[in-house]
């Protein structure tokens, strides 16, 4: 049984269509990147997920739970960790936990409570008000709320969106060591880094449909090919570079100030300018190419 | 499966229990002023209205001093200051500021869960704060009358129906500042026309009407009745309460059901 399971998903609001025939399948025991441009449809499914957007169309099931009909029984086994911090900014950090652990019905609260604390790393800040906490602990705090039950399938809504690189590492580090307990794991994310890092596999979302899935490696394989060619220059220097690269059948990708020719290697000879610089394909180029957005 | 069963009934005290101790939580961190005021307020009304108004234009009010009369009314003032009020900007800034409900009902509680317990936990403080009053105008004088002891779930009923009340418009208007009109077209003229600070039945015949479908009302006679004795009509009057409460149980939970599920 895979721990979640989607099949042609709609969600509709109003005239927007968020989530567009989605299907989509997580296994037990791996960490699925759901990889999409801001509006995909991520957190609309994510909310699906939770029983707080009610489908228009489609089928979902969740650890086995049909939803949203049975979404309680599958709440009670999933953790969740917002986009944006929900604390309760006056209570004490071991009250925010304890609070949860009592929501999820855990039977020793204490015991809950101080391994969430262990796996944040604040146990000598329990007693502290969580407005006196710097941003990387209240973040740290978020996730172990998210987990004070030892769910067995935690959804991760950009759990790092917004945030200076330093928290967003240590974030990671937990991320890291919740995937090496076998927890299930969906988390949509926009920062390809993230995705590369932590994912198993990575789901490619746009428009509310996943267009791409699989390994990042097997991803670029498919997609992008081995190397990238990227040219810095003015302009029209750029425009120029473009049309070349397209006139031999290459993919070309907007790369900030440059113009990146993905899979440069099935290039003819003296088709890549030889002012480019060579790079090994990355997730970030199959990004671009296939959503059309400039990555983060 | 005995506990997957157990997980989705309905109404589960484990969810209201745990809801309720979140609220708890951060009572903890502003009771303080919370209680201050509510001993403070009661005081400063007896000594404003009860002695101002009863030493110079009114003496008793049916045979009661002026100063008890407005002292035992002045419970359904503090409750619905304590009920409607937190209830209607509590619900909304958890909602729209701060993200809580969603965060909550990630976990197993349904919305139904939600509304119960917030509307609980109101009407419990309510049903305490409604009494400093009272203490409040024993010490003016008041006789403790073995009736005031029914008063706390006078509040508490009365308390329920109105934080179900401030849930339910907290979850209907768009901005923070529509509370004004909530206040100004309802709050208000509750608070004036429950006979609190001048009887009902010196009003004109059609203010008498609306003021009898006044909870407020209904419960300024309550407490009346327990400390200077009650009428068989006290029961209706009970009565009354239970069923607006139960009226504003439902309404909130359909209008945050309508709010918080897309
Ligand atoms: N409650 C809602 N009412 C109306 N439209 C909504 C609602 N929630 C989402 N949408 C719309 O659905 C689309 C998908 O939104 P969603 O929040 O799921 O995207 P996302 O992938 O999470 O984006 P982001 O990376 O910006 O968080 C967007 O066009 C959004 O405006
Ligand atoms: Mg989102």
């Amino acid at each position: 049984m895979a721990a979640i399971e989607l099949r042609g998903v709609v969600k509709r609001f109003g005239s927007i269509t968020a989530v567009d025939g989605l299907d989509l399948e997580v296994p037990e025991g791996i960490c699925l990147g759901l990889l999409g441009p801001n509006g995909a449809g991520k957190s609309t499914t994510m909310r699906l997920l939770t029983g707080q957007a009610l489908p228009d169309a489609g089928e979902l099931r969740a650890l086995g739970h049909k939803l949203p009909e049975d979404s309680k029984a599958a709440r009670a086994k999933m953790g969740v960790v917002p986009q944006l911090d929900n604390l309760d900014v006056d209570v004490t950090v071991e009250d925010n936990l304890a609070v949860y652990a009592r929501l999820y019905r855990v039977k020793d609260v204490g015991g809950a409570v101080d391994r969430a604390l262990d796996l944040a790393r604040l146990r000598d800040r329990r007693r502290d008000a969580v407005d006196q906490l710097s941003g990387g602990m209240r973040r740290r705090l978020l996730l172990a709320r998210g987990l004070v039950h030892e769910p067995r399938l935690v959804l991760l809504d950009e759990p790092t969106v917004g945030l200076d690189p330093q928290i967003r590492t240590e974030l990671w580090t937990l991320i890291g060591e919740l995937k090496s307990r076998g927890t299930t794991i969906l988390m949509s994310t926009h920062y390809i880094e993230e995705a590369e890092r932590l994912a198993d596999e990575v789901a490619v979302m746009t428009k509310g449909k996943i267009i791409a899935r699989g390994h990042p490696a097997k991803l670029i394989d498919e997609h992008a090919g081995e190397q990238t060619a990227e040219v810095y220059g003015p302009p029209e220097r750029l425009v120029e570079v473009r049309a070349g690269a397209e006139a031999q059948g290459l993919m070309v990708r907007p790369a900030g100030p440059a113009v990146a020719i993905v899979g440069s290697e099935r290039a003819g000879n003296g088709g890549i300018p030889s002012e480019a610089v060579i790079r090994a394909a990355t997730l970030e180029d199959v990004f671009v190419l296939l959503t059309g957005e400039e990555a983060e | 499966m005995s506990a997957e069963a157990k997980t989705m009934r309905r109404l589960e005290p484990a969810a209201i229990k745990g809801v309720m101790s979140r609220e708890v939580a951060n009572f903890r961190t502003y009771w303080k002023g919370t209680t201050f005021s509510s001993v403070l307020e009661p005081i400063v009304y007896l000594l404003a209205f009860g002695l101002g108004l009863g030493a110079t234009l009114v003496d008793e009010v049916a045979g009661i001093p002026y100063i008890e009369f407005v002292g035992t009314g002045m419970v359904a003032t503090a409750v619905i200051f304590s009920s409607a009020l937190p209830s209607m900007f509590g619900t909304f800034v958890k909602h729209r500021f701060q993200n809580t409900y969603e965060a909550i009902l990630a976990a197993p509680v349904d919305i139904e869960e939600l509304v119960s317990a917030e509307m609980l936990w109101i009407a419990i403080r309510s049903g305490f704060y409604g009494c400093f009053p009272l203490l409040v105008t024993i010490g003016f004088g008041l006789d403790p009358a073995p009736g005031m002891l029914l008063v706390p779930l006078f509040c508490f009923v009365t308390a329920l129906g109105f934080a179900g009340f401030g849930v339910a418009m907290a979850a209907t208007v768009a901005k923070i500042d529509q509370f004004n009109y909530v206040t100004a077209l309802f709050i208000t003229p509750l608070f004036l026309v429950a006979g609190t600070f001048f009887p009902i039945d010196g009003l004109p015949e059609g203010f008498q009407i609306v003021a009898q479908a006044n909870p407020l009302h209904q419960l300024v006679e309550l407490v009346r009745g327990g400390a200077f004795g009650f009428e068989p009509v006290d029961i209706a009057r009970f009565a009354f309460l239970v069923a607006f409460a139960f009226a504003m149980w439902r309404v909130a939970v359909s209008r945050m059901a309508k709010r918080l599920i897309d």
